[in-house]
């Protein structure tokens, strides 16, 4: 029988019950917290972030090996995601070095910038920061887009430039990300730069095997894919600099800046687009995990 | 407020006449995908509805397949089929994705419509020499009918809302402002797609609430009278039978 007395234990019980559970979702641990010692005095972790994306893990892993073996302590907060996620613990500090696409930052925070070749983008870039984030050197490597075709193509009809794609008198048609048709380095820019008429098909996730299906003729394969390596495609090269430059940079908290800039400096300085891209088929190609290959890569530079 | 009225100003921008991506170009691939796929659907799920319906058996194989199936996750299952068919076949993969999401929807419309008809009504079409395929034409497609647009309302609308994912895979359609003004940060943009498709919606869902009352046989309407008016006929003189 469910008498009065076992019916106020079982409320007892259960405001219990109830109780921890509120009181353990209070703890409040945000895990992108730094580290509880202070983090402005040399000598302690350095908390490194990547975005959710391949090819960023195996760069802040780099980094992260480099530090170890110049002996500094390394957090390493990984795979957190797109620049609306990871960008404010970027600049409170929470997250002191982060590697970085220099274009595609600058896009983020300014976006009424003009600059579009390397240096000036990097030059805009460290005027458009925040204080108390710096950017150490970009390196060689880039991850941004291009307007690539087939290699038999560019040699059918004797492409080298993005401006020679007029050469061809078949219809051509770029495919890319949606968003690809309205950006700045788009088929309008191609038009007015170039002078050159591309239809646009907004192939998205299957932009590459659209190109070798040949479904379309140029593509917007970004640098640092590894089809580069495993494909027989080429970038055309753009010498008006329309394309938004977006070589990989590391952004790092002011006050640690001094401490690290040696040792990544030194890995931007290894760190060419070929490199790039051979890491990248090493991880999506090979199946290695971050570690593996940057401790690889670290170990044949030298830099370990 | 400020995102919402910045929205209305896109939506009616001339722009969005013009081009590729014209508002009447995107509306008529939306609405393309969504008819062909529910057709499809409908072809398969209904002629199966009313046979488990007026059989009564596999019953519970059409419950597990209403139910379940409503949980595939549509936007999964359109890129792996994109990825096993092909490039050169997207529109197929996006139309099974959509042909898959609209079957539990009608599957239940038919066989719930069957279901729901009182047994002796069945017995009185059957006691007056009715053969079976007269007694389904009939008797128990046209009651079971205001169901079985409810379910097509329904799968009309998981489809409507479901097709904005087509434009991921370039086949347009209303999600093309949405997945392409996320990437560009423009929200009006994502908002005004979003605002199109809600109001394609309920517009739809408007047209088919209205054909399921009427789809209610005349015989079957609750009587409209008033009581006052029907106590009047019961007393005014009984007209004499002839």
């Amino acid at each position: 029988m469910f008498t009065a007395r076992k019916s106020r234990l079982a409320l007892a019980g259960g405001a219990a019950l109830a109780a921890v559970l509120v009181l353990g979702g209070c703890a409040n641990s945000n895990p992108l917290d730094a580290p509880s010692e202070d983090s402005s005095s040399a000598g302690d972790t350095i908390v490194i972030g990547s975005q959710a994306y391949y090819s960023n893990e195996i760069i802040a892993e780099i980094y992260a090996q480099a530090l170890e073996g110049a002996d500094i302590k390394v957090d390493r907060q990984f795979n957190i995601g797109q620049r609306d996620a990871y960008m404010p613990d970027v600049e409170s500090g929470a997250i002191d070095l982060f590697p970085e696409y220099t274009g595609n930052l600058l896009e983020y925070l300014d976006k009424d910038a003009t600059a579009t070749s390397p240096e000036d983008v990097y030059a805009a870039l460290k005027e458009a920061l925040p204080d108390g984030l710096t950017a150490l050197d970009y390196a060689e490597a880039s991850d941004q887009d291009t307007y690539t075709v087939l290699k038999s193509f560019a040699e059918e009809n004797g492409l080298t430039t993005i401006g020679d794609l007029s050469k061809v008198t078949t219809p051509v048609t770029i495919g890319a990300a949606p968003e690809f048709e309205q950006r700045p380095y788009g088929p309008a820019a191609a038009k007015e730069v170039y002078g050159v008429d591309l239809g646009f098909s907004a192939t998205g996730p299957t932009t590459l095997e659209s190109l070798l299906a040949g479904e379309i003729q140029v593509a917007d394969i970004y640098s640092a894919d590894p089809a580069f390596q495993t494909e027989d495609i080429v970038a055309l090269e753009d010498p008006e600099n329309i394309i938004l430059a977006s070589n990989v940079v590391p952004i790092v908290s002011s006050d640690v800046a001094d401490e690290i800039s040696d040792v990544i400096n030194a890995v931007s300085k290894k760190l060419t687009a070929e490199e790039l891209v051979g890491l990248n088929v090493q991880s999506t190609v090979d199946q290695k995990s971050a570690e593996d290959i940057a401790k690889k890569w670290l170990a044949d530079n030298d830099l370990s | 407020m400020n995102v919402f009225t910045e929205a209305l100003a896109w939506l009616f921008s001339p722009d969005r006449w013009e081009g590729p991506y014209s508002l009447p170009i995107l509306f008529g691939q939306h609405m393309y995908y969504t008819l062909i796929s529910v057709l499809i659907a409908g072809i398969i799920a209904i002629p199966l509805g009313w046979l488990i319906g007026h059989t009564g058996k596999g019953r519970e194989i059409a419950v597990a397949v209403s139910g379940a199936a409503r949980a595939i996750p549509s936007f999964g299952l359109m890129v792996l089929l994109v990825l096993i068919l092909g490039v050169l076949r997207v529109p197929e993969a996006a139309i099974i994705t959509f042909v898959l999401l609209a079957i539990p929807s009608l599957l239940a419309g038919a066989y719930t419509g069957l279901e729901a008809i009182d047994r002796r009504v069945l017995d009185s079409a059957r006691s007056m020499g009715m053969t079976e395929w007269q007694v389904f034409w009939k008797v128990e497609v046209p009651l079971g009918l205001p169901l079985l647009v409810g379910g097509i309302r329904a799968a009309l609308l998981q489809v409507i809302a479901t097709v904005t994912i087509a434009a991921y895979v370039n086949l347009g359609g209303l999600g093309w402002p949405i997945i392409q003004g996320i990437p560009l940060r423009k929200f009006d943009q994502v908002l005004g797609g979003a605002i199109l498709v809600a109001v394609l919606a309920l517009i739809v869902d408007l047209i088919f609430a209205l054909l399921q009352h009427a789809a209610v046989p005349a015989g079957v309407r609750a009587p409209t009278t008033t009581r006052r008016s029907r106590a009047a006929a019961a007393a005014a003189p009984a007209p004499a039978t002839a």
